[in-house]
C-alpha cells in the first residue's frame, strides 16, 4: 500500500434544507494517499475535518451503486474514481438532473417509480414449469442479455443524459437497459407488453443517442446500445402488431 | 427535520455548453439544416428539370461548379463524414450486434461491412450518373 500522500483541494457542494437558499461550495484540504479514490477522500473529510456532510455510500467496490456523484463535471461512481488521475483542486457535485436532498445526497424517487413501471420481471403467458422443473436456457441465450444485468442503479447514466435533464417525463437509460435485459431473455413471454410502454411517449423514442449513458457508465452496460435495439424491437412489433402477427417468444 | 429537495435550474437554450459530449452531439444534429438545404436544393433542380428547357438546366449545372459552390458542396461532405457517416459507423453495432452461438460478432467486422456496403452503393449512383 502506497504512504505518500498528496494534499488535494475537495471543494464539495453543500446544501441544508433547513438553512440555505441554494447550495454552496466548501473547500476542504485532504491529505491522501496515492491509492486513495475519491471516496476515500470524502471520507476523511467526513471522519476529520467535518461530521456535519451528508452522502451515501456503503460496499466501497463498485457493487451497491450509492457513491455516484459529479466529480470534476463528471457523473462517476467516487468508489471507482481513483485521484491519482485528478487535478490537485477537485469539485465534489450531487449527481445533476436530480433534486438535492442534502449535500451530495440526491432524491431518486422518480427513477425507482420509473424501474418499477417498465415491468422488470419475467413474464409469462404459458403456464409456469412445474415444481420439480425449471426454466431452462443455454449459454448462449444467458449471453444475450447478461451484459444488461451488470446494473448497479448509481444512476451515473441519469446525470449524464441530456435528454433526462429537459425532458423529466424520459424513462431514461437504466430503466430502459432493465427492460431491455427481460425482454432478450428467453424465459420471458412479455416483451409485446412491454413494448406498449418503451416505444410510446416517453420511451425509447425521446432518446436521440447522445451516448453519454454508455460513456460514464461504471459496468459498462452500454444502455444506449440497449435503447436503439428496442427502437428497432419497437418499429418490428408496431408492424406485427399492425398485420396481426405479434406474438411472444414461449 | 423539514425535507426541501433543491432542484438546480438548467438552460434550455445551453445546456449544450455544459460538455464536450454535448456539444459534439450538437455539432451532428445541426446537419439537419444541411439536410434540409440539400432537400430544397434538389427540389429546385427538380423544378429546372421540368421546366423542359435545356438552356435553363445547363445554366443549373454551370452555376454549381463555380468555385464558391464547389467549396460549398467539399465543405458540407467534409461535415456529413465527420458528424455523420464516421459516428455513424462506429455506432452501428450497438444497435444491430450479431450474436452467434455464445459469441459476439466483433464491432470491427460490423463497422467494416457498413464501409464495405457505402463504397458498393457509392459505385453503384456514380455508375447510373455515367461517371464510371
Amino acid at each position: 500500500m502506497s504512504t505518500r500522500t498528496r494534499d488535494m483541494q475537495l471543494e464539495i457542494m453543500r446544501y441544508d434544507p433547513e438553512k440555505d437558499e441554494a447550495p454552496w461550495f466548501q473547500s476542504y484540504t485532504v491529505p491522501c494517499l496515492e491509492d486513495w479514490v475519491i471516496l476515500d477522500a470524502i471520507n476523511y473529510v467526513k471522519d476529520n475535518l467535518d461530521t456535519t456532510l451528508a452522502y451515501r455510500w456503503s460496499c466501497h467496490m463498485m457493487v451497491c451503486g450509492s457513491c455516484g456523484m459529479m466529480v470534476n463535471g463528471e457523473p462517476s461512481l467516487t468508489c471507482k474514481t481513483f485521484i491519482r488521475e485528478l487535478p490537485d483542486k477537485v469539485r465534489i457535485e450531487p449527481l445533476e438532473n436530480f433534486p438535492i436532498e442534502r449535500d451530495l445526497v440526491v432524491v431518486l424517487d422518480d427513477v425507482m417509480q420509473k424501474l418499477h413501471k417498465v415491468q422488470p420481471y419475467i413474464m409469462r403467458k404459458d403456464d409456469p414449469p412445474a415444481e420439480d422443473e425449471e426454466y431452462n436456457q443455454t449459454r448462449g441465450q444467458l449471453m444475450k442479455f447478461k451484459q444488461l444485468t451488470m446494473c448497479i442503479n448509481c444512476m451515473c447514466c441519469y446525470a449524464a443524459c441530456p435528454q433526462y435533464a429537459l425532458n423529466k417525463d424520459f424513462i431514461g437509460p437504466a430503466a430502459l437497459a432493465l427492460a431491455h435485459r427481460y425482454n432478450l431473455d428467453n424465459r420471458d413471454q412479455g416483451k409485446s407488453d412491454r413494448l406498449n410502454i418503451l416505444a410510446d411517449h416517453d420511451g425509447v423514442w425521446d432518446c436521440s443517442f447522445v451516448g453519454a449513458c454508455s460513456e460514464v457508465c461504471p459496468k459498462h452496460v452500454d444502455p444506449a446500445a440497449a435503447i436503439q435495439q428496442m427502437k428497432v424491437d419497437g418499429a418490428v412489433e408496431f408492424w406485427k402488431q399492425k398485420l396481426g402477427i405479434s406474438g411472444d417468444k414461449s | 427535520m423539514s425535507r426541501r429537495p433543491y432542484i438546480r435550474p438548467i438552460s434550455k437554450t445551453t445546456w449544450y455548453m455544459r460538455n464536450k459530449r454535448y456539444k459534439v452531439y450538437v455539432m451532428r444534429e445541426l446537419s439537419s439544416f444541411l439536410v434540409g438545404f440539400y432537400t430544397f436544393y434538389t427540389i429546385c433542380a427538380l423544378a429546372i428539370l421540368a421546366m423542359g428547357s435545356a438552356e435553363k438546366w445547363d445554366s443549373f449545372l454551370a452555376s454549381q461548379q463555380s468555385t464558391g459552390m464547389v467549396i460549398f458542396h467539399g465543405l458540407a461532405l467534409l461535415y456529413f463524414l465527420f458528424f455523420q457517416t464516421f459516428p455513424w459507423f462506429k455506432l452501428a453495432p450497438k444497435a444491430m450486434p450479431v450474436q452467434i452461438g455464445e459469441k459476439k460478432l466483433p464491432d470491427s467486422y460490423i463497422i467494416v461491412g457498413h464501409y464495405v456496403a457505402w463504397v458498393l452503393i457509392s459505385a453503384f449512383i456514380f455508375w447510373l450518373a455515367g461517371v464510371i
